[in-house]
């Protein structure tokens, strides 16, 4: 039987699932932030930027789709967030902006302000947009100051259902250490994602050698930052929800308790960041191993959607508020109407057909590594 | 809460019209020229001539530049609903939501997986594959407006949904309505062939410019002919589905119609204003004064196109707010009637969750019934006076009339460029070349205003008669809005200027670079 729980579920699931591939798929926003160090010529340059000027476009579609889906299946969360939040989402969006027209301008003739302004474009948006995404994502664990209250529906004068709590609109979550901790953690990670995808795809010894080289400062901060978070996260309370009531309350070791209750989730999250750290450590050890980046991706899209599925699973509020903690979101207050869910759960299932689509264009594409002889070769380089 | 600050609607919605008309100069052609430039491929590998293939790639070229920014005004727009219009996204989230949600799963990874293939897969893949790929791109981008249409159609037209008291919101009961409605229908097939013939001036505008400069005729004479032929087409279809949107609006939205057509007072067998000059002097709606310094008018026009009937009565904004018309419905109640139902609608949703704190069930039982006999006139609790309810008269009326005389134009245009084309004279013929390169900004502004009709004819309602706009809105200083509205405008300026110029330098190379 499908039943309204059951959805609610599996819209998490699916959220936290997008979620992990979104973390996994900015490795090309890590990329970006090394082109002024990774690079020391012109035509390097140019291969790391065709290398990932062929990815951007999945990246920022996963956003776009974790936003719609995200809109589609908890509204509360889409309204309460984006409106309160406004300001950390907005310098997220303008970070996305700048970098989608930059791959096509910046080679072009008459693109008025210069290959290097592009370059800066990407630059930021690989700097602010990682680091902003995991600070907003950290939000799920440590609160954020927010009311709803949905009678307000009902004031003619100022019907507005949720309010932030403070004048900063979301930099709020930028007081806060924690948040800081996942936001490093991220750009971090996506730094080193991109390194093992350079060793993967480029055919070219010199970078390769380099990308080997710069793996060593991006992945022990990564791994620093990254356990900080989690061991920080897993000793602190959490937010329960009684089922029967809805009542959010503080908890001891909560995310520490769901990890327990859950040993499915427990297993996949240290089974991903396993995963992470060999592809890592076996790029480090064996020179000629390439395939790193299969390992610290699937172990990257594992561990941050089991991460996420703690956050809402086992009456958990995945976005709490504090100080007005019956505001709190849980998956039940704020999904959608069990037909919608229901409706939307049907679309889900073309998910597969989209994926094998994927997969048979890229192996089509992917025959070999890309040179610099392959992008002097293509009139659409970038 | 506090009372809302008020500078922070008129922000909100400047910043939405702002984003959203930057996002449709780059949509529409987009739809166009993907279309032509897949016909292009299909004449290639049907007849390997390479001439087709070269121009192909130069279309191809302009097709990604304009793409690209394309993409960067869209995201914005979809995170809008979120950041501005948070109400909104709460109280019809449940509707709302799926339609983006599917456009991104089904339309958006289908371009970003074969886009991939047509710029960079020449080489790579066979030709089959490639031609596979550049349709299923355009493909993709048809299909992702159509999701945002169905979108914006049941704004327009809301259905297949109900009222849900206890989670103060609008929740889906029936996907088929929402996607199938007439409204969305037409709007998609008006909307996506009106880029049609943006893609069809483009290609016929630039193409031209070539014969005026005596560089590449051959390719320049391809192309003109396809464009001139797909322009036609089109144009005929926007004619022919504007015709449905205009009966839609009028079974709808008589509001809206009433603007596009500055119609005050109604009338049995109105006629159809084809050209007129609004009265600055007209204030309100009930003073005597004439609408009109001036106007052509076809007889007895309106009442057939709107109701498929001649002697059909078309009510008038008067009439609209006074009430008291037959319509198909009934006699159709006053603006005050409306605000009274509607008020109590609101008031009865507040007893209703009162006593539902209280476990008082049958009070709450009663209070649940009497919400949903006013439901339908939910929105108008929300206006104050009547004069609200009036949408910008002389903006929708000069931009619907605007759009109609560039249709009727485009038919002519096209339609001449091919009398010459078959003549074979057409590189003589300066003068319409000329006319022809010239009209390019001309189907741009068309497009444009066809959108200011729909959004701005819509107002004060964000959702037709269940939610105005000024309850749709996020809690947020109008300030915040204001700053990010600048940032916006500087933002999206400063990359259409990089746009349009490197459009131009990709468009002097001609396609012997490509
Ligand atoms: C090249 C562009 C173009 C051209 C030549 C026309 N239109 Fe259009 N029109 C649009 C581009 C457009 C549009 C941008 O696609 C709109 C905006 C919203 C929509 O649904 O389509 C639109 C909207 C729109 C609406 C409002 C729909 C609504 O409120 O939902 C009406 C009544 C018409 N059109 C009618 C016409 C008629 C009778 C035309 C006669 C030839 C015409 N249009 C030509
Ligand atoms: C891309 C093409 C579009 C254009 C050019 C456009 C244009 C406009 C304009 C000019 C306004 C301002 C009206 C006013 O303030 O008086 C507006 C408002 C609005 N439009 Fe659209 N629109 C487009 C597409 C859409 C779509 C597809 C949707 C919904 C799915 C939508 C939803 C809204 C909303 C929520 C507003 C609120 C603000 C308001 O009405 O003032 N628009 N739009
Ligand atoms: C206000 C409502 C709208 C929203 C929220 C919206 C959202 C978006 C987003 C997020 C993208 C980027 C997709 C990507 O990641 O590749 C996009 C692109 C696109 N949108 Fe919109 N859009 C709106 C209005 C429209 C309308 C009215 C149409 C067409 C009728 C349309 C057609 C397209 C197309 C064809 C693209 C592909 C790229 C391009 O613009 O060239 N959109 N839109």
């Amino acid at each position: 039987m499908i039943t309204y729980s059951f959805l609610q579920h599996y819209w998490w699931f699916l959220i936290s699932l997008l979620g992990g591939i979104l973390a996994f798929l900015l490795f090309v926003q890590g990329g970006q932030t090394l082109l002024f160090s990774l690079s020391k010529t012109e035509d390097e340059k140019r291969l790391l930027v065709n290398a990932l000027g062929r990815k951007w476009e999945f990246t920022f579609t996963t956003l776009v789709t974790f936003g719609g889906a995200f809109f589609a299946s908890f509204p509360l969360f889409y309204s309460t967030s984006f409106g309160g939040a406004y300001w950390v989402w907005m310098l997220i969006l303008f970070c996305f902006i700048i970098q989608a027209v930059s791959y096509e301008f910046q080679s072009k003739p008459g693109n008025v302000y210069g290959a290097k302004t592009y370059r800066s474009f990407l630059f930021i948006n690989g700097l602010l947009g990682t680091f902003l995404i995991g600070a907003a994502i950290a939000t799920f664990f440590t609160g954020s100051d927010f009311v709803v209250n949905k009678a307000n529906i009902t004031q003619q004068l100022a019907p507005v259902i949720s309010s932030w709590g403070n004048e900063w609109h979301g930099l709020d979550a930028l007081f806060t250490v924690r948040n800081w901790t996942l936001g490093i953690a991220v750009f971090f990670l996506s730094r080193s994602l991109a390194l093992l995808f350079f060793v993967n795809r480029l055919n070219n010894e010199v970078l390769e050698a380099r990308s080997r080289k710069f793996l060593w400062y991006n992945a022990i901060p990564f791994v620093v930052f990254f356990l900080i978070f989690v061991i920080w996260t897993l000793l602190s309370e959490g937010f329960a929800v009684d089922p029967t009531t809805g009542v959010v309350s503080m908890e001891k070791y909560k995310y520490f308790s769901n990890f327990i209750e859950m040993p499915i989730v427990l297993v996949l999250f240290l089974l991903g960041v396993v995963s992470v750290l060999a592809g890592v450590i076996g790029t480090w050890i064996t020179p000629k191993f390439k395939g790193g980046i299969w390992f610290a991706g699937i172990g990257t899209v594992v561990t941050v959607c089991s991460l996420l599925l703690t956050a809402g699973y086992n009456n958990t509020a995945y976005y709490p508020a504090t100080p007005s903690l019956q505001s709190s979101l849980t998956i039940y207050n704020s999904s959608s109407s069990f037909f919608t869910l229901n409706a939307m759960s049907i679309v889900s299932l073309f998910i597969p057909v989209v994926l094998v689509y994927i997969t048979i264009a890229w192996r089509a594409m992917e025959k070999k590594r890309i040179d610099i002889e392959d992008v002097n070769g293509d009139d659409h380089a970038y | 809460m506090e009372l809302m600050d008020v500078s922070l609607l008129g922000w909100s919605r400047a910043q939405f019209a702002l984003t959203s008309m930057y996002h449709w100069l780059f949509v529409p052609l987009t739809l166009g020229l993907g279309v032509i430039m897949s016909i292009m491929e299909t004449l290639y590998v049907r007849t390997g001539n390479e001439e087709w293939k070269k121009a192909t790639k130069f279309w191809m070229t302009l097709f990604g530049v304009n793409f690209a920014i394309g993409v960067a005004t869209g995201i914005i727009l979809e995170f809008e609903f979120g950041t501005n219009w948070s109400n909104y996204s709460w109280f019809v989230g449940d509707i709302f939501g799926a339609p983006l949600a599917i456009e991104a799963i089904l339309a958006f990874f289908m371009e970003a997986t074969f886009i991939s293939i047509m710029f960079f897969g020449w080489k790579k893949v066979g030709k089959k594959f490639h031609l596979a790929s550049t349709w299923l791109t355009v493909l993709g981008a048809t299909i992702s407006a159509l999701w945002i249409l169905v979108a914006n159609a049941w704004m327009q037209y809301p259905v297949g949904m109900e009222f849900n008291p206890d989670t103060v919101r609008n929740e889906m009961i029936d996907f088929w309505s929402i996607l199938l409605s007439p409204v969305a229908i037409n709007k998609f097939f008006h909307t996506v062939i009106s880029g049609w013939v943006l893609g069809g001036l483009f290609v016929v505008g630039v193409s031209s410019w070539f014969l005026l400069k005596k560089r590449e005729v051959d390719f320049a004479l391809k192309s003109l002919k396809v464009g001139a032929i797909f322009g036609l087409i089109s144009t005929l279809l926007v004619a022919f589905t504007g015709d449905g949107s205009a009966y839609n609006v009028t079974q709808r939205q008589p509001m809206k119609l009433a603007a596009m057509e500055g119609l005050y007072e109604g009338k049995t067998g109105a006629g159809l204003v084809a050209f007129g000059i609004l009265n600055p002097n007209k204030k309100a709606y009930n003073d005597s004064v004439e609408p009109f310094l001036f106007k052509v008018e076809i007889p007895s026009m309106l009442s057939i196109l709107g109701n498929r009937d001649a002697k059909s009565f078309v009510p008038g904004i008067a009439n609209i707010l006074d009430g008291g018309y037959q319509t198909k419905n009934g006699i159709a109640m006053s603006f005050t009637e409306k605000q009274t139902r509607g008020k109590a609608a609101i008031q009865s949703l507040a007893d209703y969750q009162k006593t539902v704190a209280a476990k008082d069930t049958a009070a709450a039982a009663m209070h649940k019934a009497k919400l949903k006999e006013n439901y339908a006139q939910f929105g108008y609790g929300y206006i104050d006076k009547a004069t609200d309810m009036i949408p910008n008269v002389p903006t929708v009326f000069y931009s619907f009339h605007i759009m109609v005389m560039l249709g009727m134009y485009f038919i002519l245009l096209f339609a001449v460029l091919l009398f010459f084309i078959n003549g074979g004279k057409i590189e003589k013929t300066k003068w319409l070349l000329w006319v022809a390169l010239f009209s390019i900004p001309l189907g741009y502004v068309a497009g444009e205003l066809g959108w200011v009709v729909a959004e701005v004819g819509r107002q004060p309602w964000a959702i037709q008669d269940v939610l105005p706009l000024k309850a749709a809105i996020s809690n947020i200083s109008g300030y915040s809005v204001v700053i990010t509205f600048f940032l916006f405008l500087i933002l999206f300026s400063a990359l259409l200027v990089a746009e349009i110029r490197i459009m131009l330098k990709q468009i002097q190379k001609g396609p012997e670079a490509h």
